[in-house]
Parts: structure tokens; C-alpha cells; sequence
């Protein structure tokens, strides 16, 4: 695993440009170790003043692309889309491509930096925030060429605080439960609708010997999914949204029951789910070692095997008090042009490409474990298991984006993921610590 | 005379008195235009990068610990007071435990590692047929980062697959243990493989220090009738009094630092906090709060500071006292 520096913004003030940052980045790792926590800090402040000089700003003949989409089957993918664009206009695409989690973890330092011209991020508070400080160029007149193209939950999830639009969504996926038909039809497990039907399910399932819910929390945000639906499920989506800005606080009564909960439905969840990553937990589904799993649909890129994709099937979270099965949690990837990008003409219309059914089917040609979200776009190929999540999403009244992505990253990472690491170690939490450290830590902002 | 007068001065005092020195003799010799360019630009390059590179940024991070910034705009900087060091002290679960894992690591490295390293090394410098092979099996190690130790333990520690489970025949089973995935062992799992390393840079250490204890010294011990375990306690290892401090101050250092090899296992979460892994996570990446990045770096910063001026005062405070 590669640590990233802040420092990082310092060098890419000397360093114009924007495509050589794979050996600026080796050589800064091995630097800047030993500099770590301390020298970070001065460097960003010191970096922070005037914009960073952009070597390859307004050339229009072509852009670079950032890409955090680095497992196989998305990278393919979005390579598919970027071919699919040179095809058409004969502008040249630059795609840079870095792991994933690294490219979440540098973005501060990356946006400040010299980013690429467009580049992949999501929706929600992660890219308001960003918006809202000014590091990202308004998309305004790529929207009125592909506003068409998208329902109003997405042109709402596409706009930032300040009424102008940012994003170009590509694909989204469903959050809920999969699992392997076969097992369920030789066991004559029935779909459940509901929370008290669950718990009889995974009741009976483990009287069978099978570990009821795969889960696996060993990164730390999978289990913030069980976390929002079923806070969803209890205080209707308006509360989840308001939680994850700090609308509503923590110490409440509310918050205590959405985990109190859980401790009911945390026997049944698989007791390893510390030491695993959700690839371990797709595992172990595939294994039939688990009988259900909770996870966003991407976890079938690790069903490699024709056979057991065909055998997934998915159903969303039961119902628990109110609001039905309305709410779904599907976050919504797509591009981004940062404020550098803003003046190139070329970067434009590359949004405004992946904007059109026409990307997005080359996207999904490659990875169609999620759903494209432009109106048009070729159904034709969906398997049974896609046009499930299609419908869910489709029939949903509120789409979440997970909290990780409503809420403030740093409550996200700081403090959700050692809390419910914690309270998936013995079942407590402490909801006052809560409320102390999201009062802190949005008061920082 | 001289000489013990020499001894006196503190060494870094020492070349600039050589010329006044000489200059009783009656050869006046002025340090010349070109050396005194020579020597500021010598003296002056290093001090200003340790100034840019250590002592600005420690500065600076002192300061941002007692304010609030997003990490984006200068101007959003605002004074916390020390709101952030309450926070850490009072809100922050992680806090605690990462101090506790630091200093548990410290005792073990202290009264498991270091001990350790210093038996091999005793042991490799008997003369032993096949001494070189085996120090080269110890000391391969050391030269490996921890954060690729971490990921090589994880052959060893995985509960389904790995090597322990399978000798304890619980691969697979239910019993199996997760050795880095469960919170009450995993930090105990992790300190074995730190010292895994950590006994074959000290076996290292000591066993040049072996090779520099006066040989006589061991011969006039056993001429006063001293058993091995007599002559090793009372002789040898007091004569090794340097290297001793040497490793005090590296064990010391190691504990502090450790952060690699629980970054790779878990980003130190669960069970895994350690100082230098909160500070990361606060002050690198996206759930960054700047404020208590750096109050937790100053608390790493103090803690380090206990072991320098040890160190240090030790160096110079012995040197000044001979």
C-alpha cells in the first residue's frame, strides 16, 4: 500500500505536468516517510496560495483524464469509453490511472494540485464540499446538451450548493442483499419482506449450519450499508440525510434504536467479519458458506465464474417501521471537470460524451455489474440480475449515496469506522462520543 | 597536558581551537577567504534544510494544532485554542488505546525483542560451525520493510489459509483464529512479527559490539575465577556500554515509529491503534481534520522528544564530564 503525502502539492508546484505523477509519487514515498505527519502540513499551507501552474491547461486537442477506477473490469471499461470518445472527435484522451483508495485519500492534495482536466468522483456531500470551495469548473452548458438524458433525482444529485451543475452521472448500483438461488430454492428459503421475516430466515439458516449474512468489515466501510439501511428503514431517508450533514444529532433516542436494532440481527452476521474484506465475504457467498449478503451489486465483478453470476439473484433491505422499502441506497459514480479542466474545450466535450446513452453503453459493455443512468441506454443485454437493480433503483422514492458519501469524510473515516468496528466487536456504542466528536469535527469545516 | 585539556572541550568545540593553539607556537594561521565559504556553505546548507524540512514544518504543526482549518483556503484557518488536544484527550476512543499499544509495544520490544537479539548475537559469536548463514538467516529481516512484513505475516496468520491455523489444525474449522483480524490477540500477533525483525538488527548490533570488547578483559575475568554468566553480566556487557545506549534509543525509536506494518494489516483500526496511524488518518487523506492531525503529532512529537534528550544528554553530558 502506498502512503500519500500531502507534500505532494508542493512537488506538483514544480512539477507542470500534470501526466508525470507516477514517479513523483515513487520518489516521494520513498522521501517522505520519515517526514510524514509533521512536514506534511507547511508544505499544503505553504502551496496553498496561488493556483497551481498548468502545463497542459488549455490545449484543446486533447485532455487528460484521472482515473481512480483501477480494478480491472472499471479500468476496461473506462478505457472502452475514452477510445469510444477519440473515435468520435479525434480528441486524444491522457488517462492516468491510480488505485482507487489512493485516489480518495490524495483528493485534497490532487484537486489543489494540477489535476487532470476531468476526472471520476461521486456524488453527494464528497462532491458538494468540493464544489463549494471552488475546486471544481460548473458544467452548466455541458447539462444543457445532456440534461435530457437524466431523471431529476439524478440532475438533483448533479448540482452543487451553489445551483450550478458539477457532475455528469455514469452509472449507478443498488445496495441490498444477494444471494445464490440454487441454495435458496434447495432450502426453500423465501425472500423476506420484511425485518421480523428476516430474522426467522437467518434463524432457520443457521440451524442449517450456514452462516445467515456474510459480512466483512476488515476496511471499515462495508458495515456503514447495514448502518444507513437500517436507519433508513427506521427514520425514513429525510433523517439519513440530515443525520450525515449533522442537521440532527447523534445523542438521540433515534440513533440509539437503529442500533439496538442491529444487536438484533448481528448473530447473524458472520462473526470473521473483522478480519475479511467484502472480496472474502463474495467468497464465501459463492462457497455457499453464507446465505445472503449484504453489499452494492459491484460485488459481482468477483463472481468470475458465468455459472454463479447466473445464479446471483438480490432483494432490498425488508422493512422495518416506516416508509416501506422506498428508500435505496445506490451511490452514483461519474466525471468531474476540476477548475484547471473548466478551460478546456475538449475536457467539455468529453462530459458531455459520457453524458450520452452512446459512452455509457460502451461502459456497460465492459462492466455491467452497475446501471447506466442516461435515459436510452441499451437494456437489451441486462441480465435477470440487472434489471432487478434497474427496477429498484427505478422504483425507488429516495436514493441514498452511502453514508461515506453524504456525510463528511472525516466523520466517515474518523469516526463511523472505529465506532461500528467497535460495535460490531460486542454490540455497544456511545452515542454522547458520537455527537462530541461530529460537533468537533464539523465545526472544523 | 594538552591533551587532557583537549579532552575538556566539548568535541564539537574542538577543530576551531587547533589554530589558536598553533598560534602559540608563532604560526598564525587565519582561515582563509575561500575556507570560510567552503565551511559556511558546509555548515550552512544542511542547517538550512534541517530548518525547512524539520524544524519549520515541527513549528508549523504546532501551531495547527491549536486551530481549526479545512486544509483548503489559508484564510479558513481559525483559533481552536486547545479544543483539539481536549478533543483527543477526551472524545477520541482511538487516542487512548493508540497509547497503550505504543508503550505495550515499547515493553515488548524491550523485554522480548531487544533481549532476544542480544541472545542470538551472544550465541553467533561463540564461533559456531555455519555462524555466517545463520546470521544472514537472522539478519534478512531487518532488511525488509515492515510494511512487507506485515504482508508476509499474513501468510502465516490468515484464518482459512494460513500456515498457524493449519499446524493447529484449526484451518477452517470455526476455531480457527484470525490472527490479524481479531482485536484481542492481533496486536500480539503484530509485535511477534515486529520482532521477527526487530532481534535481527539488535543481534546485529551486538554482535559488532562483541567483536569490539577487548578480548583481555574476558581473559582476566576468567583468571579471577568468574563463571560465563559472570564474566557476560559484569564484563562484558557493561564494557558494551555505548552500544547499549545505541540500542535503548533505536528500541525506543522503533516503538515510536511503528506504523508500517499495522497500516498495511488494517489502517490501524481494531485493535491495531497506534499514535503514528491516527496521525495519518487525520492529517493524509480524505477524513482529514488538520487541527487534531496535528495535536496528535505534537503528542508523538513530545513523547519522541523523551528518548532525544535522553539520548543526547548522555552523548554530550558524558563527554563533557571525562
Amino acid at each position: 500500500m502506498r502512503i500519500v503525502l500531502k507534500g505532494e502539492t508542493m512537488a506538483s508546484q514544480f512539477d507542470a505536468s500534470a501526466t508525470a505523477f507516477p514517479s513523483r509519487r515513487t520518489i516521494l514515498k520513498t522521501v517522505g516517510v520519515g517526514a510524514v505527519g509533521l512536514a506534511g502540513i507547511p508544505f499544503l499551507a505553504a502551496c496553498t496560495g496561488g493556483s497551481a501552474p498548468s502545463g497542459t491547461g488549455s490545449d484543446s486537442s486533447g485532455l487528460t483524464f484521472g482515473s481512480g477506477s483501477s480494478d480491472d473490469v472499471p479500468k476496461r471499461a473506462y478505457q472502452a469509453v475514452t477510445d469510444a470518445f477519440t473515435a468520435k472527435t479525434g480528441k486524444k484522451v491522457t488517462t492516468n490511472v491510480v488505485p482507487h483508495n489512493d485516489f480518495q485519500n490524495k483528493i485534497n492534495s490532487y484537486l489543489q494540485g494540477s489535476p487532470d482536466d476531468a476526472f471520476t468522483w461521486f456524488a453527494g456531500y464528497r462532491m458538494q464540499y468540493y464544489a463549494g470551495k471552488g475546486l471544481l469548473a460548473p458544467i452548466d452548458d455541458v447539462w444543457q446538451t445532456i440534461g435530457g438524458n437524466y431523471s431529476d433525482a439524478l440532475k438533483k444529485a448533479s448540482t452543487g450548493p451553489d445551483g450550478k451543475m458539477y457532475f455528469v452521472p455514469n452509472y449507478n448500483y443498488p445496495w441490498g442483499f444477494f444471494y445464490r438461488k440454487s441454495l435458496w430454492a434447495e432450502k426453500g428459503y423465501q425472500v423476506p419482506a420484511t425485518f421480523d421475516a428476516l430474522k426467522a430466515l437467518a434463524t432457520k439458516m443457521q440451524a442449517d449450519g450456514i452462516i445467515p449474512i456474510g459480512f466483512a468489515d476488515k476496511d471499515g466501510w462495508p458495515a456503514m450499508g447495514t448502518f444507513d439501511y437500517i436507519n433508513m428503514r427506521l427514520n425514513g431517508y429525510q433523517f439519513h440525510v440530515d443525520l450525515c450533514a449533522h442537521k440532527e444529532s447523534w445523542d438521540q433516542q433515534k440513533v440509539t434504536s437503529v442500533f439496538d436494532t442491529w444487536k438484533a440481527l448481528l448473530p447473524f452476521q458472520d462473526p470473521a467479519a473483522l478480519g475479511q474484506t467484502w472480496q472474502d465475504a463474495a467468497k464465501a457467498l459463492e462457497a455457499k458458506k453464507t446465505g445472503m449478503y449484504l453489499l452494492g451489486s459491484f460485488v459481482t465483478q468477483q463472481f468470475t465464474d458465468p455459472a454463479v453470476l447466473a445464479d446471483i439473484e438480490f432483494f432490498p433491505f425488508p422493512e422495518i417501521a416506516m416508509e416501506g422499502r422506498d428508500a435505496v441506497e445506490a451511490p452514483i459514480d461519474g466525471l468531474l471537470l476540476s477548475k484547471k479542466g473548466g478551460d478546456n474545450k475538449a475536457a467539455r466535450d468529453f462530459m458531455s460524451f459520457m453524458g450520452t446513452p452512446e459512452a455509457q453503453d460502451a461502459y456497460a459493455k465492459v462492466d455491467n455489474s452497475n446501471i447506466a443512468t442516461a435515459k436510452g441506454t441499451d437494456t437489451s443485454k441486462f441480465t435477470p440480475l440487472n434489471k432487478t437493480c434497474a427496477d429498484t433503483i427505478a422504483n425507488a422514492k429516495h436514493i441514498s449515496q452511502f453514508f461515506d458519501r453524504d456525510a463528511l469524510p472525516a466523520m466517515a473515516n474518523n469516526v463511523m469506522i472505529p465506532a461500528l468496528q467497535s460495535f460490531i466487536k460486542d454490540g455497544s456504542v456511545d452515542v454522547k462520543n458520537l455527537e462530541a466528536q461530529a460537533k468537533n469535527l464539523y465545526a472544523a469545516q | 597536558m594538552s591533551s587532557t585539556a583537549r579532552e575538556l572541550i566539548p568535541p564539537e568545540a574542538r577543530e576551531p581551537a587547533a589554530p589558536v593553539r598553533r598560534a602559540k607556537g608563532g604560526r598564525v594561521r587565519r582561515l582563509s577567504r575561500r575556507d570560510k565559504v567552503v565551511l559556511s556553505l558546509m555548515v550552512g546548507i544542511p542547517t538550512l534544510i534541517e530548518l525547512a524540512m524539520v524544524w519549520l514544518p515541527m513549528l508549523m504543526s504546532v501551531g495547527l494544532s491549536f486551530t481549526r482549518w479545512n486544509g483548503l483556503d489559508l484564510a479558513d484557518i481559525r483559533p481552536a485554542g486547545t479544543a483539539n488536544y481536549q478533543f483527543i484527550a477526551q472524545d477520541y476512543p482511538p487516542f487512548w488505546p493508540a497509547v497503550q499499544h505504543n508503550m505495550l509495544w515499547l515493553l515488548f520490544l524491550a523485554l522480548i525483542a531487544t533481549p532476544l537479539g542480544l541472545l542470538l548475537a551472544v550465541l553467533l559469536d561463540q564461533n559456531i560451525r555455519g555462524s555466517r548463514i545463520y546470521q544472514s538467516i537472522f539478519f534478512a529481516p531487518v532488511m525488509l520493510s515492515l510494511a512487507l512484513i506485515g504482508i508476509i505475516w499474513q501468510l502465516f496468520y490468515q484464518r482459512d489459509n494460513g500456515l498457524l491455523n493449519f499446524l493447529l489444525g484449526t484451518a477452517g474449522t470455526p476455531q480457527a483464529v484470525d490472527w490479524f483480524g481479531d482485536s484481542s490477540v492481533n496486536i500480539w500477533a503484530v509485535m511477534i512479527a515486529a520482532t521477527w525483525r526487530h532481534a535481527g538488527y539488535v543481534m546485529l548490533l551486538y554482535l559488532a559490539g562483541l567483536k569490539g570488547v577487548d578480548p583481555s578483559l574476558k581473559e582476566a575475568a576468567a583468571i579471577d575465577g568468574a563463571s560465563a554468566v559472570q564474566t557476560f553480566f559484569r564484563v562484558v556487557f557493561p564494557a558494551m556500554r555505548p552500544i547499549n545506549i545505541v540500542i535503548v534509543v533505536i528500541t525506543i525509536i522503533e516503538s515510536l515509529r511503528a506504523f508500517d506494518v499495522v497500516y498495511v494489516i488494517n489502517r490501524g483500526t481494531n485493535g491495531l491503534e497506534m499514535l503514528s496511524a491516527l496521525v495519518i488518518q487525520n492529517l493524509v487523506g480524505e477524513g482529514q481534520v488538520i487541527g487534531v492531525g496535528s495535536a496528535l503529532a505534537v503528542v508523538l512529537l513530545v513523547i519522541s522528544l523523551v528518548p532525544i534528550v535522553f539520548y543526547l544528554s548522555r552523548t554530550f553530558g558524558k563527554e563533557n564530564q571525562a
